[in-house]
This record gives structure tokens, C-alpha cells and sequence, in this order.
């Protein structure tokens, strides 16, 4: 019999207290190694996003819910700018205007309004299926088409922005043309569509019938060529290859609504004349950087991570004493059997042998028990992260 | 049978040996100047009121403690001088032990258990297991190798801690009331077994305050106040 055979039989036998013992353990050796995996991924996601996105472009306001929104589709969407902003930026030719709409959410997953500009700039690569080609259709990111399990060809349909409001917009089913490849970004947990179609889930574009096949109870004036229609004339909430004809939009398009604008300087020169441009006390919009702004937050997150730090130190600590209480009182409950082996021959040093041999298998356990948990937590980093800044 | 007269020689020497603890400010003597042999083969029961050193006796004949002053040698071998380490190895090789409450190690089988002191000797498993199985037989319980001590009956128990007590073949072994935890039936289907090994040339050592018990010792010695008060010899 060796030491670690009688120390596993002293640890079976005592299932209960072998069991609270392994979780002390592991909970003392996981928790602060999670948050340290997490605030570490958190740090190298979002500076990574914040890093590779030049500038955004948005109405005045919190900087910091800009970025989020651009960046992450987070926070609630501010304050629209016109499509002529866009528009402007192009014309100046200081940079590539990538404009972003995204107040709608399917089955709670942001929907992205978004130009083909915007799958380039992020790489972002159809990996099942096809990208978006007609008004109406989405292509998923990763995570969204697991969680919803839905593919190239199903439907999906946008949420309600509130349901007793019979004035608000309808939900739109969409047409999933494909599956975005899995990113390890905010994109994998994102709904995408042409900025068209979310316009049209915003109410600016719809698609009705023929009102000069209209059933008369629904038509108000016919005057020559104009034909007026009261609200009972149905409007459709899906877009087919027979209706997406009727479909249109009202207003100005360069009124119509973004509420971020991703600006990718040609060079150096052109980003520096854009800040000043948008520096100016009468712009109308403001120009963030997100690495100055998402830099800013990590500065907070590693304070709160310092005070947390020491509190783990405190916490770790009294878990030590802890188990060194349990040990020794466990000790002196087993006296008996201790002084049996002592009287049998048992050597202190082979004593000390033994109950080692008990507590490097506690150990070992936990570890194994903390590892996995702590691989756990890496491959749910993502989903975590995304659960905390939600 | 106890060896003949003329073959006896004494295992276990002991003289004017001291064993004094101190209480705070006070001194307590447990063994007051004894001086006594114990003779290879015989079967010994130590007796004798509450405080009268009985078990200050069974702990230094067990090497679990060394006397204050005197002499005491075990095997020819000065206790007396020997350190924690020489009085574990000692124990290991030449003391089998037998204890009131059986002292088994609950987690452990039958097996394990009796061949829990050949672990310390660094036996190789297999030779364990057949030794284990062996005295398991000795003492009948060859069919329960592998139940847990739970498992067993007091007297079954306390076969097992006899089988263990065995197993390192030990020149003396010592019973501290071996018979105190059991119904008188089963108390003396131990004894029997106990003087079964006596006569097979085991020396044994028991204490008890109970006279029937010690009627299957050949030699009482009767202690008072921490010194020998007398010994009787059977005929």
C-alpha cells in the first residue's frame, strides 16, 4: 500500500468533507483567476475593436455611448445624424464614410443597418450561404444563428419597439441569407441588414398594395392620376420577390437616419483635418476617437480591478486560515486513528508522509477541478464579456 | 504452553525504573522504582486499581514513552536511550499491538487493515495481500478480506486487530483490555485465541482489571501506587 493509496482511501471515505475541502480550494484558486482571464480578454476585446476603428461620427452627446454603439452595438442608440453626413464625407475625401443604423433588435440581438463598406472594413466573410443582396434580406453573425439556431433561408423577425404603440413601426421578417464566420467579436452576436431595410423596419420605407387595385372602402379621392388611400390599405410586413416592387421610401434620403458613422481617414493628414472639422464649435456632429474613449473606460475597470485585487489578497488569505482550521481540527478528530498508526510502528515522518500525501490530493484535485473551470471560462469569455457590459 | 523453566529468558528487563510527570506545580509519580522481568513465551496480565501506573507500564513496554530514570531494555536493547525514530522502528518490528476499542482504520477493508503495519516495512503488495489473507484465516475471518471494519461484529473486529497485531510476527504483544468492548461469550472466544497464541510462543502482555479475563495469563502482576505489589504465578 502506498501513502497516496491510503490518503485516496481516507479521502473516499470522507466523501462530505473531501468535497467542501476540493470547492474551498478551487473557489479560492478560480475566482480571482477568472476575473483576471476576464478583465485581461475584456481589456485585449475591446481595445482590440477600439484600436482597429479610426474614428466615429455621431450626434453630440455621451462620447462614451458612441463608441459603445459603434463599436459594440451597446447602450441604448443615440441620437440619429443624417445620411447627408455621410454623404459630406465622402464628397471632402478625406476618408471612407461606413455608416451604421442600429435601433432595431430581432429576438433581442441587435440589427445592424449597414453598407457592404462595412463587412469589408471588419473582414467580416460569409461562411454559410450568401451575403445580403435584396431589400429585406440578413445575414447572422455566428453566435446569433447558434443561439436562435437558424441558417441561410429561414425568417426572422424584428422585435417591436413597444407593442402598445399602434402608431410605431411593424416588425419586419427577414429573409436569412447567411451566416457570418465566427469572429470572436461583437459581430458574432449581431443581426446585419442593408441600412435600406432597417429604414424600412424604422417606418421611413414600407410597401403597400396597388392602390389602384385597392377594394374601394379603402380609397378617400381619385383625381385624375392621384389616387388618395385611407390607413386601411394593407401594408406588407414581409418583403417578397412578388412585393418588393411596391416598396418605397418617403422624405429626403439624405435626411434619412444613422446613428454612427465609422470614418477611415485616407491618411494621417485627412484624420488630423477631420478632428479639426469636427472640433469646430459649430459642428453638428461630434468626432470621437474609440481608443482614446474605450482606453478611458480600461483606466476605470483597473482601478475597480485594484481595489478588487487587494480584496481577493484579504479573501484568499482568510481562506488559508480557513483551511488550516479545518486541517488541524480534522487532525485532532482523527487522533485515534493517528496514535493507532503511531503505536503501529508509523514514524512521525511517515505521519507527515501520509497526511501530505492526503492534501497534495485535495490539491491536485482542485487544481484539476480550477483548470477546467478556468478553460470553461475561456471559452465562454465572449459570452461572458458580452453578459457584463450588457 | 509456556516454555520450560530451564529455556526462559527474560524479553523485557526492567529496573528501578521511574516514571514521574509534572501537573503544573505538582509531581506525579506513575511508576515508583519498579523493577521486573518479562520472560520470552509467557502469558502476562498486568492488574490493578485506577492510578496504580498500569498504563504508564503498557505505554513504556510499548516504546510509546521512555522512562524518567532506571533501566529498560527490550530485547537487549536499552530503550531508555533510544529516540522517537529507534522507538518507532522498535514498535514496528517487535511490538504487536491490541487495543479496547479495536482501533481499526475505518476506511480501509480487512485485508488492508491487518496488513497495515507491512506498508510501514515496505512489503511489496503482493506479499502483503497473501500474508493479509493468511492471518485472516488464523483468526477465521478468511471469507470477510474484503468488508470494512464497520461491517463486522466487536469480536470480529477485535480478530481482525489480533490479525493485524500478528502481522509483522512481533516477539511481544501487548492487549490493553482486550475484552472490555465485548459480551463475556465473545471476550472468551478472544482469550482462548490469545492463549492459543501464547502457546504457539508469543509473549503477551495484557492488562485488565478483570480477574476471570486475567485468569488466562500465566503470571499476574498486581500494581498499587505505581510500583509491583505482588505476582502470582499459575502452579
Amino acid at each position: 500500500m502506498h501513502a497516496f493509496y491510503l490518503a485516496w482511501q481516507y479521502i473516499r471515505h470522507n466523501r462530505i468533507k473531501s468535497v467542501l475541502l476540493v470547492c474551498g480550494v478551487t473557489l479560492t484558486i478560480v475566482v480571482p483567476a477568472a476575473v483576471f482571464i476576464l478583465v485581461r480578454f475584456g481589456e485585449e476585446w475591446l481595445m482590440s475593436r477600439a484600436a482597429s476603428t479610426p474614428m466615429v461620427i455621431g450626434a453630440k452627446g455621451s462620447r462614451v455611448d458612441l463608441s459603445l454603439h459603434a463599436l459594440y452595438f451597446r447602450s441604448k442608440a443615440p441620437a440619429p445624424i443624417g445620411m447627408a453626413e455621410a454623404a459630406k464625407l465622402r464628397e471632402a475625401g478625406l476618408a471612407i464614410p461606413v455608416p451604421l443604423y442600429g435601433r432595431f433588435t430581432a429576438r433581442s440581438f441587435p440589427i445592424v443597418g449597414a453598407t457592404l463598406d462595412y463587412f469589408d472594413f471588419r473582414d467580416l466573410r460569409v461562411a454559410s450561404g450568401h451575403q445580403i443582396a435584396k431589400l429585406g434580406d440578413c445575414v447572422l453573425g455566428a453566435r446569433v444563428a447558434q443561439a436562435l439556431a437558424l441558417g441561410a433561408g429561414d425568417r426572422l423577425l424584428s422585435d417591436s419597439e413597444n407593442v402598445l404603440d399602434l402608431s410605431g413601426a411593424y416588425p419586419l421578417n427577414m429573409r436569412v441569407t447567411g451566416v457570418l464566420a465566427e469572429e470572436r467579436t461583437e459581430d458574432d452576436f449581431a443581426v446585419f441588414v442593408d441600412l435600406k431595410t432597417a429604414w424600412v423596419i424604422a417606418g421611413l420605407g414600407h410597401g403597400h398594395q396597388d392602390v389602384s387595385k385597392a377594394d374601394e372602402s379603402v380609397i378617400l379621392d381619385r383625381t385624375g392620376n392621384t389616387v388618395v388611400a385611407n390607413a386601411a390599405l394593407p401594408e406588407y410586413t414581409e418583403i417578397t420577390d412578388e412585393n418588393i416592387g411596391s416598396f418605397h421610401f418617403h422624405g429626403d434620403p439624405a435626411g434619412f437616419p444613422i446613428t454612427a458613422l465609422i470614418a477611415l481617414p485616407r491618411d494621417e493628414k485627412s484624420a488630423v483635418l477631420l478632428r479639426g472639422r469636427y472640433e469646430q464649435q459649430d459642428a453638428a456632429a461630434q468626432l470621437v476617437i474609440p481608443e482614446d474613449v474605450v482606453g478611458e473606460i480600461m483606466e476605470m475597470v483597473f482601478k475597480a480591478q485594484r481595489i478588487f485585487n487587494y480584496t481577493v489578497v484579504c479573501i484568499a488569505a482568510a481562506t488559508v486560515l480557513f483551511l488550516v482550521l479545518i486541517i488541524s481540527l480534522s487532525l485532532r478528530l482523527r487522533s485515534t486513528e493517528l496514535q493507532t498508526l503511531h503505536k503501529l510502528g508509523c514514524s512521525r515522518h511517515t505521519m507527515i508522509t501520509l497526511v501530505g500525501a492526503e492534501l497534495i490530493l485535495i490539491g491536485g484535485i482542485s487544481s484539476l477541478f480550477s483548470a477546467g473551470a478556468l478553460v470553461l471560462v475561456l471559452q465562454l469569455a465572449p459570452v461572458l464579456m458580452r453578459t457584463f457590459l450588457a | 504452553m509456556p516454555l520450560p523453566e530451564l529455556q526462559r529468558r527474560a524479553l523485557v528487563q526492567i529496573e528501578n525504573v521511574h516514571k514521574t510527570y509534572i501537573m503544573g506545580d505538582s509531581e506525579v509519580r506513575a511508576l515508583d522504582g519498579v523493577t521486573l522481568d518479562f520472560d520470552e513465551g509467557e502469558f502476562y496480565s498486568i492488574l490493578g486499581p485506577s492510578g496504580s501506573g498500569k498504563s504508564t507500564m503498557l505505554n513504556l513496554l510499548g516504546c510509546l514513552d521512555r522512562p524518567t530514570s532506571g533501566l529498560f531494555k527490550m530485547d537487549g536493547h536499552d530503550v531508555s536511550q533510544m529516540d522517537d525514530n529507534q522507538l518507532s522502528d522498535l514498535r514496528l518490528k517487535r511490538i504487536g499491538f491490541i487495543f479496547q476499542s479495536f482501533n481499526l482504520i475505518p476506511q480501509l477493508t480487512v485485508s488492508e487493515n491487518i496488513a497495515l503495519p507491512l506498508y510501514y516495512l515496505e512489503w511489496d503488495r503482493q506479499r502483503s495481500v497473501e500474508r493479509a489473507r493468511e492471518l485472516a484465516d488464523r483468526v477465521g475471518l478468511g471469507n470477510r478480506l474484503g468488508h470494512r471494519p464497520l461491517e463486522l461484529s466487536g469480536g470480529q473486529q477485535q480478530r481482525v486487530a489480533i490479525a493485524r497485531a500478528l502481522a509483522n510476527d512481533p516477539r511481544i504483544i501487548l492487549a490493553d483490555e482486550p475484552t472490555g468492548n465485548l459480551d463475556s461469550a465473545t471476550g472468551k472466544q478472544i482469550m482462548s485465541l490469545l492463549s492459543e497464541l501464547n502457546g504457539q510462543g508469543k509473549t503477551i502482555i495484557m492488562v485488565t482489571h478483570e480477574d476471570e479475563v486475567a485468569a488466562h495469563s500465566n503470571v499476574r502482576v498486581h500494581m498499587r501506587d505505581g510500583n509491583v505489589e505482588r505476582i502470582d504465578r499459575n502452579a
